[in-house]
């Protein structure tokens, strides 16, 4: 087994016969001619014939690809059009007498050296796209011009380089990956590769060597390696990963840009569950509707010391634009228990799950939650904005946190700083905000269900012990009948209620929580088009 | 004989395909439309020579139109410049 090492310009896993490419190109002759007006003919005709084919493979790339792509083709074909590049053609035929190859060759050279002498390093890239369209006018001169269909089954493409315009010629329903010795990230091979979305690599350490031909070999794009004559566990390995991943993506091209609606039309929040300003990348491309569950302890955990309110007033706004006017909830400070913080300076306690966490710590803090407030406030105006505090269990500490959160809004307003709209809502994650829910309903505009939380206190059993596990129920009938009741207060008193921990995405209760009248699900990133298609048979 | 100065604003400078387009507006018209950047001065109407002077971010170029509807033509690649350059 051979293994190399290439820069990956799109994650995937192809697995095939390697099919070594290499343009066919004969010396360029040079020769007297007498007749120039027939060289000129020559010339004309094989640009003539060049444009066309160049007009082709232009409609050919927008229609499979896009027109950002297809535009290339057509700046080939103003190119080879140019009067500079036409002169000197001209010039070279008609005054030194020379064939049209060798005339069409030196007019290349010479452009080429201008745009390579250029302290850019996109217009240097340009050399590249003189180079391609004389290539074309002179392998159709010279006869040497050959159809690439020649593949006689799905390949892996090895080459030195690829022109666009002969990524863009191979048949696509044959071009498994295309793996270069040369090419950049940025080349337009490297965006064509992740527009067709196959994984390919650039800068291979592999010269594109005819011993290669027909032999097997294994791309993985998401490590950035070419595996040639694998062996069976790394064969077995990849067929595993690239099973994965095309299940996954079959996924996305199925469900992508569809409803998430029961088949009685309910139409069912679909949202995500993330914990950094990153994850969003994530969410966008699994086609989530928001954001259920943005936690915001990373922007604690981060530092040595409280974050301050630009800090998070920063991550909070790229969040809100980035999902460009879909629901973003943003959960206050969630720390203790599990999760520490040295510079909180909490105490030891014998019992952190029962103890000074979450919520009860904002509300001994003002200050840290006041900066929170803030930061949150003013980012309103960015998105549609929901804040949601963890960790409630009494009437008392939401008329608490309104009236802290009105007063931020007020000294706001003082300071002429611009506040948008937005929503307030509350975890439900204890036995006793589930049981008091008809309360706790008339204050909030959301509920959203902390399973996690909710199953531990309901059951009395550490999720952390392993050695409870023979007691543990998922589905225990307790914690349904309390997410039931939840549903059905905040229903009652016109607030909206969602689910966020892991029950959200466990696929054998889907049907029962649309029956209970759930009407958001926020799962991570990951489970969202998989959800999507469970609800849709719901 | 009409004219304006522009100070490019794209990362790119004037890259390739909007470089394609210029040459494209600028040979619609048939006023003569000369760019130049102080060192070099080049035909509009030909991409070649455009994309030769490598025009980057912040370098400002002086463009003279001259012939019979110099005015629609000046007009037309003042805007062109605005929108893609």
């Amino acid at each position: 087994m051979i293994v190399k090492e290439g820069r990956s310009v799109f994650k995937g896993v192809a697995i095939g016969r390697i099919f070594v490419y290499r343009r066919v190109q004969k010396a360029v002759s040079r020769e007297q001619t007498e007749d120039t007006a027939a060289e000129l003919q020559r010339y004309e005709a094989a640009k003539g014939k060049a444009l066309e084919q160049l007009k082709g493979l232009y409609e050919k790339a927008l229609r499979e690809i896009g027109q950002e792509e297809a535009m290339i083709f057509d700046v080939h074909q103003m190119l080879l059009d140019d009067p500079d590049f036409n002169d000197s053609v001209h010039d070279i035929i008609e005054n030194e007498r020379m064939n049209a190859e060798y005339a069409v060759f030196m007019t290349c050279e010479q452009l080429a050296a201008t745009f390579l002498n250029m302290d850019d390093e996109y217009m240097r890239g340009r050399a590249a796209d003189v180079k391609d369209i004389s290539g074309r006018v002179i392998s159709i001169l010279n006869g040497t011009q050959v159809s690439p269909e020649a593949m006689p089954e799905p390949v892996i493409i090895l080459a030195e380089d690829l022109a666009p315009s002969e990524t863009v010629q191979f048949d696509k329903s044959r071009l498994l990956s295309i793996v270069t010795q040369k090419g950049s990230a940025n080349s337009h091979t490297a965006i064509l590769a992740r527009t067709m979305n196959i994984p390919s690599l650039v800068m291979t350490d592999i010269e594109p060597d005819p011993v290669y031909h027909g032999r097997k070999a294994i791309v993985d794009g998401f490590a950035g390696l070419i595996y040639i004559d694998p062996d069976e566990e790394t064969m077995a390995k990849m067929i595993e990963k690239k099973g994965r991943t095309d299940a996954q993506r079959a996924l996305l091209q199925e469900m992508k840009g569809k409803e998430t609606v029961t088949k009685d039309g309910k139409h069912i929040r679909l949202y995500s569950n993330i914990g950094s300003v990153q994850d969003v990348d994530a969410v966008l491309e699994n086609d989530s509707e928001g954001i259920g569950l943005f936690r915001s302890e990373f922007l604690y955990l981060g530092c040595d010391d409280y974050p301050g309110e630009e800090l998070q007033f920063e991550a909070y706004r790229t969040v809100l634009s980035r999902m460009g006017g879909r629901k973003v909830i943003i959960r206050t400070l969630d720390i203790g228990a599990d999760k520490q913080i040295d510079y909180f300076d909490l105490p030891k306690e014998e019992n952190p799950a029962l103890g000074f966490r979450a919520i009860r710590i904002c509300l001994m803090r003002e200050d840290v939650f006041r900066t929170q407030l803030r930061a949150l406030l003013r980012a309103s105006v960015y998105g549609a904005l929901g804040i949601m505090f963890p960790m409630i269990i009494s009437v008392k500490e939401i008329i608490r946190i309104r009236k802290i959160v009105e007063e931020v809004r007020l000294a706001l307003e003082r300071e002429n700083i611009p506040v948008g709209d937005f929503e307030l809502g509350i975890m439900i994650e204890t036995p006793a905000a589930a049981i008091i829910s008809d309360q706790l309903a008339p204050l909030v505009d959301f509920f959203s269900i902390g399973s996690n939380d909710l199953t531990q206190y309901t059951l009395a059993i550490d999720r952390q012990n392993p050695s409870l596990d023979a007691f543990f129920d998922p589905h225990h009938e307790a914690v349904l009948r309390l997410i039931q009741l939840t549903c059905e207060n905040a229903h009652r008193h016109g607030a909206w209620c969602g689910i966020c921990g892991e029950l959200g995405a466990d696929m054998e209760l889907t049907a029962k929580f649309i029956q209970m009248g759930i009407d958001e699900l926020s799962v991570s990133p990951g489970c969202t088009l998989e959800l999507r298609k469970r609800i849709r048979e719901c | 004989m009409k004219s304006f100065t522009y100070t490019v604003q794209d990362e790119l400078g004037i890259h390739e395909r909007p470089a394609g387009l210029l040459a494209k507006t600028a040979g619609a018209y048939k006023s003569v439309v000369m760019i130049d950047n102080g060192t070099k001065k080049v035909d509009a109407k030909r991409l070649m020579a455009i994309m030769s002077m490598g025009v980057k971010k912040g370098t400002t170029v002086a463009v003279t139109v001259e012939g019979e509807d110099e005015d629609a033509a000046a007009s037309a690649i003042e805007e062109f410049f605005r929108t893609n350059f």
